[in-house]
């Protein structure tokens, strides 16, 4: 088979004829008009307004892409010119070809957008077109804005709160919502008795607060939501979401007494218990054994108790002997939970501080601080023995497996004071209100002890280098042996010191 | 002289009538608008005849014919065909065909002297029509378009052809034909030129929304001018063309 070289092909030349409108020779075309006279009978831009209206917000410069979506666009950028050929009705009918901005005076509210298309007309011929189309830009306050404008704008709240004596809890959580910026969305933190408000502009982003709140405090919540207003026409509703948060009413260092039946389910640990610590679980321990606990929140709330003692009925008492459990001598039995390999267990003899030289009985407990206590050191511990408790599980309890006293930490002496001024360390706050929480300053101050105290809680938590104050070179003001939280534990806080910028403001 | 006409709101009137030099066919319709601007323009000359084919209006289309004779389809009644007979002059033939192709209009253009016929006309067909109108019958297309009868349009002095026709074509055309030939539109851009006018040695009808432009076009081609060159030129030269054939 043979194929004809086109180029070889004699050229067909077309006639040339004339313009049945105006008598210019022509080549024919489906219209059989010459261009000019096509494009004075019809219009391809026709269905296509030649001027629309934008919506900018001033407060947060963004412009209305619709339906309900608010989107930041510089001059004359991509985004701009999209958002413009999208306001513009008619275009699916043309080909659009080129489309570009015409500069206009910033200020002048007008946009001008220069559109090169392309349609058929008169049954084939396709026309070119240039035309420009003026853009208004009008100001509309976005939905955001309105809101925050009227001091309104919070749709969801989280509600934290824990029914506890001390405020520690608040404090651990205010450091550890600084430590993972889990307050980037908030709109407003407001101390409230008994807990903390959190506002959000959606429902998401307060669940995400739930979800954090649940991984680090053991707590439950409650959600609830009331209708503001409703559009019966396009189905549309309008809540607030309130979320209640109630973190277990237990804080660290306190006496609990656990009911029977968990004290089964948990290696049958003694009923009188110290909570050692508090993550997103309750750690117990029996402080006569060394035997630990873990509660987490469900549990908790499945057998529910109370504390008896709590940190601010400790006692000051006075270590007159100490002596380590031998490991023959600890009790083990069948069916026995953990028990604690980080504490060392002795039997213990204390005089009260407050009795020291005039009573000479001492009084034998056991501790799990083994570690850290030697004769003549000073404790701190709940009299038992002597406390008023009513609690129902206590009441239970068989008098004689109660303890006088339950030793809880060590003392370091009563010089708060200067133990204060030696911090060199400092931590951050999440805002000027939420700080006035801590009205009880003694309570903020026994946290920032507690924090020095306490190197596994200090894991969780960012700690600054206080600049104001100097490192003690040498000084034989507070104890030595009083746990200091070292340089490389610290980070160095971000200041923005630009002297540029002071020289200008000069 | 060329005339613009309009058959009922319509610009196509070249469907809606035929014209040769010796007779003129009009639709029967609503208005007799239509009909007087022929009788207007012909009535001294030749009849004008008022009629359907097949019961319909459509007779530019379906029937052909020039001054020697008249090929109606076969659909055509024999009171129309008897109608048809009694208008036209004596010496004018009338044949009915058998044709598949049977808009005969759409598929045949014609002078007095030459025709110019779809590729796929019944052979029959072309000797009826080669001895009833007395041409000589050519299978042609224009601008690649078998229905020459509707995209030309003929008389013995010019010819309009469809616009698109290049300059090739229409040189063998014109050969074929011996008269010159022009492409152009009718109907403010039509290229549907049969059914946009009707014309004759002396008379054209043309669509109303025909433009100044066209017309001249049309009258210069078809030499319908007032101011017509030597009877010399135009009678010597048919006669020449006669002998020829």
């Amino acid at each position: 088979m043979e194929y004809i070289d086109e180029s070889a092909m004699p050229k067909e030349s077309a006639a040339h004829i004339l313009c049945c409108e105006c008598g210019v020779p022509i080549s024919p075309n489906p219209a059989n008009m010459c261009v000019a006279c096509l494009r004075t009978r019809v219009d391809i831009t026709d269905g296509i307004p030649k001027q629309a209206t934008l919506h900018f917000c001033k407060g947060c410069e963004r412009y209305l892409q619709p339906p309900a979506e608010w989107i930041h666009a510089a001059l004359e950028s991509r985004e701009l010119l999209s958002l413009c050929l999208k306001k513009l009705k008619g275009l699916n009918r043309v080909k659009l070809i080129d489309a570009g901005f015409i500069w206009t005076e910033p200020h002048s509210k007008r946009l001008k957008v220069k559109l090169t298309v392309h349609a058929e007309v008169m049954g084939g011929t396709v026309l070119q077109q240039v035309f420009v189309v003026e853009y208004v830009v009008n100001h509309q306050m976005c939905d955001d804005c309105h809101r925050s404008e009227a001091q309104d704008y919070w749709r969801a709240s989280v509600q934290v709160r824990q029914k506890a004596i001390n405020k520690k809890t608040f404090f651990y959580l205010e450091q550890l919502i600084l430590k993972h910026k889990a307050h980037d969305q908030t709109l407003g933190i407001k101390p409230i008795h008994d807990g903390l408000d959190f506002y959000y502009a959606n429902e998401s982003a307060a669940r995400k607060m739930i979800d954090f709140l649940g991984a680090v405090l053991p707590c439950r919540s409650h959600h609830s939501k009331k209708l503001i207003s409703h559009d019966i026409h396009s189905n549309v509703y309008n809540y607030k979401f309130t979320f209640s948060v109630e973190i277990v009413p237990i804080s660290k260092d306190s006496l609990v007494c656990l009911p029977k039946k968990l004290t089964h389910h948990l290696g049958n640990i003694s009923p009188i218990c110290l909570v050692y610590r508090t993550t997103n679980v309750i750690h117990l321990m029996d402080v006569s054994s060394g035997q630990i606990a873990e509660i987490n929140a469900t549990t908790y709330w499945r057998y529910p108790f109370n504390s008896i003692c709590n940190p601010k009925q400790l006692t000051e008492y006075v270590v007159i002997d100490i002596e380590p459990i031998k490991e023959k001598d600890k009790k083990i039995f069948p069916g026995q939970g953990a028990v604690s390999n980080k504490h060392v267990v002795s039997d213990v003899w204390l005089v009260k501080a407050s009795e020291l030289g005039i009573s000479e009985n001492t009084i034998h407990t056991r501790t799990h601080l083994g570690y850290i206590l030697k004769p003549g050191d000073s404790a701190l511990g709940y009299a038992v023995g002597d406390s008023n408790i009513n609690d129902t599980n206590f009441e239970k309890l068989d008098g004689d497996l109660i303890p006088d006293v339950i030793l809880v930490k060590k003392f370091y002496g009563h010089d708060k004071l200067a133990r204060r001024r030696a911090r060199v360390w400092k931590l951050k706050h999440l805002a000027e209100e939420v700080v006035s929480m801590s009205t009880e300053n003694n309570e903020y101050n026994e946290f920032l002890d507690e924090l020095e105290e306490d190197p596994e809680m200090r894991q969780n938590i960012n700690i600054f280098r206080d600049t104001s104050k100097q490192m003690p070179v040498d000084t034989d003001e507070i104890d030595p042996s009083i746990p200091q939280i070292t340089l490389e534990e610290m980070l160095d806080d971000l200041v923005i010191d630009d002297t540029d910028m002071a020289e200008v403001y000069q | 002289m060329a005339v613009r006409v309009q058959f009922e709101n319509n610009n196509e009137v070249g469907v809606f009538s035929k014209l040769t030099n010796s007779y003129c066919l009009v639709a029967i319709g609503g208005s007799e608008n239509f009909y007087s601007v022929f009788e207007a323009e012909l009535a001294e000359t030749i009849p004008v005849v008022h009629t359907s084919i097949a019961g319909c209006r459509i007779i530019g289309r379906l029937c052909v014919g020039n001054k020697n004779g008249m090929l109606v389809p076969s659909s055509t009644t024999d009171t129309e065909l008897q109608h048809i007979r009694n208008s036209l002059p004596d010496n004018v033939k009338l044949q009915r065909v058998e044709e598949r192709l049977s808009a005969l209009g759409n598929v045949i253009a014609c002078n007095d002297y030459v025709a110019l016929v779809h590729p796929d006309l019944d052979r029959e067909t072309e000797e009826i029509l080669a001895d009833t109108l007395n041409v000589e019958v050519f299978r042609q297309t224009v601008a690649s378009n078998v229905l020459v009868g509707s995209y030309c349009v003929l008389s013995n002095q010019g010819g309009l052809v469809h616009p698109q026709t290049s300059i090739q074509d229409q040189d063998e055309l014109s050969s074929l034909l011996q008269v010159p030939l022009v492409a152009g539109t009718i109907n403010r851009g039509s290229e549907v030129i049969a059914a946009g006018m009707v014309v004759n040695d002396w008379a054209s009808f043309c669509g109303t929304d025909t433009t100044s432009t066209e017309l001249s076009v049309i009258e210069s081609v078809f030499k319908l001018n007032e101011s017509t060159p030597a009877a010399i030129a135009s009678t010597m030269r048919a006669s020449l063309i006669e002998s020829m054939s």
